[in-house]
């Protein structure tokens, strides 16, 4: 890949400008559906470029007392990261064999830094509630990181390989992951998991809006929050993308995009029809109960099922 | 930009319910325009639960002593542009309370006060018009 070739495809497609109006869509989607499940009519189509756009030319605050660099930064730690991630999941998938060793883990920390930038902005903001926020915030991605590493295992141990690349190959020939016994269980895991990731309804602990406001987003205003939006909107987009690629045969193909739309339903409908969890009980249930559930998935693909 | 400025606010007013010492009536129905019956979400109106998130504060409630300088600091610290926008009669004058002496009169002697909707409580569909009109003042 040449210079400009490799800067276009970061900014514009498919990096920053496609992740993020695809993913501000979803949101749209999102809110749509919602609305609908509650007998609504709902937002127009431009809702969430209107809300992005809004907040982009608002006035930004920065708290008194707070650390105004890493205030300030924390938000585009996501921003930088989403993009990296959608350049490397759609090559990956149209052209396998540039695959390099390792890309699955290199991956898998991008998508760490979303949580990472909502930590540290809660904790820059010198407010005892955004404070509250983000420990939650990492509590949580502690537990729920755990099942999602046992998920992602059971790929790499059936194709004998960490790149994304060749399990994408071996699902093209032979069959995909999610259609074994261990796939399945794997998905499942992965699914429950993404919903925490993008911090919907059962496990939107850290931002639980009737007991800690916002939490970490509490102090942030104008074009910080819009970036924190952004984040999450970009996740909504490459989140179950990234499961299509590991367990459902990739997504270079047109059968991609009903795989596509029934992930993004599922996780709307989760959002919609679940009370949201304790912060104790969220931990119990990502390494008691999934975690649990994920191992023995584990144990079916050492076994070959 | 200007234009596409004030697109964005108007197409997506977030509101903080600033709820300054009323007897709750106002806030309830403030609660019932949020409720899916009127689907304020339609016109992109969202309560938010901070106000360095929000567009536009709906205070209630006459004022006093006590909540004056609570009243200002939210104002303060919202993000501008923001828009206020007083629910019920007690925001417009002191109402039943005018020869208190803790009572402190409206609220324009303060804030810069966009729209008052009269009413004790208004109903919703008068909430509704009301930030309509606060809008189409932008």
């Amino acid at each position: 890949m040449s210079l400009p070739e490799l800067i276009f495809s970061i900014l514009i497609f498919p990096g920053f400008l496609f992740t993020a109006v695809i993913g501000l869509l979803l949101t749209w989607v999102d809110r749509k559906v919602t609305a609908r499940v509650q007998m609504r009519v709902g937002p127009p189509w431009y809702q969430p470029f209107a809300d992005f756009f809004k907040l982009l030319l608002k006035e930004t605050m920065v708290p008194e007392g707070a650390a105004k660099t890493v205030f300030l930064l924390a938000p585009m730690l996501g921003v930088i990261a989403m993009p990296i991630v959608a350049v490397m999941l759609f090559y990956m998938n149209i052209n396998p064999y540039a695959s390099f060793v390792g890309d699955l883990i290199v991956i898998l920390y991008l998508f760490a830094l979303p949580p990472l930038g909502i930590i540290i902005g809660g904790s820059a903001s010198k407010n005892p509630l955004s404070a509250v926020g983000a420990s939650r915030e990492m509590t949580q991605y502690f537990s729920y990181e755990l099942p999602f590493l046992a998920a992602i295992l059971v790929p790499i141990i059936k194709t004998g390989s960490v790149k994304i690349g060749d399990i994408v190959l071996y699902q093209e020939l032979h069959r995909s992951v999610l259609y074994s016994l261990s796939g399945v269980i794997a998905t499942i895991t992965a699914l429950i998991c993404i919903q925490a990731k993008l911090g919907y309804v059962p496990f939107d602990i850290p931002e639980a809006e009737q007991e800690i406001m916002a939490g970490p987003l509490l102090e942030y205003s104008g074009a910080s929050l819009a970036m924190f939006r952004l984040t999450r909107a970009m996740m909504l987009f490459l989140l179950p993308l990234f499961v299509i690629t590991l367990f459902w045969g990739g997504f270079a193909n047109l059968w991609a995009i009903p795989k596509f739309i029934l992930i993004i339903v599922l996780i709307i409908l989760a959002k919609n029809t679940n009370p949201r969890l304790r912060i104790d009980q969220a931990l119990k249930f990502f390494w008691l109960g999934l975690g649990i559930f994920a191992i023995i998935g584990l144990i079916l693909a050492v076994l070959r099922l | 930009m200007k234009d596409f400025r004030l697109w964005g606010l108007k197409k997506s007013p977030w509101v903080f319910h600033v709820a300054a010492a009323s007897c709750n009536n106002c806030d309830i129905e403030i609660l019932d325009v949020l409720t899916p019956r009127f689907d304020v979400e339609r016109f992109g109106i969202v309560l938010v639960g901070s106000p360095r998130h929000a567009d536009a504060l709906l205070v209630t409630g006459v004022l006093n002593r006590k909540s004056l300088p609570r009243v200002l600091r939210v104002y303060e610290q919202t993000p501008k542009p923001c828009l206020v926008i007083g629910v019920g009669t007690c925001t417009c004058s002191k109402h039943m309370f005018s020869s208190s002496y803790n009572a402190v009169g409206p609220y324009d002697k303060y804030l810069p006060v966009d729209v008052y909707i009269p009413g004790c409580p208004p109903k919703p569909e008068a909430i509704i018009l009301g930030v309509v009109k606060a809008l189409s003042k932008l």
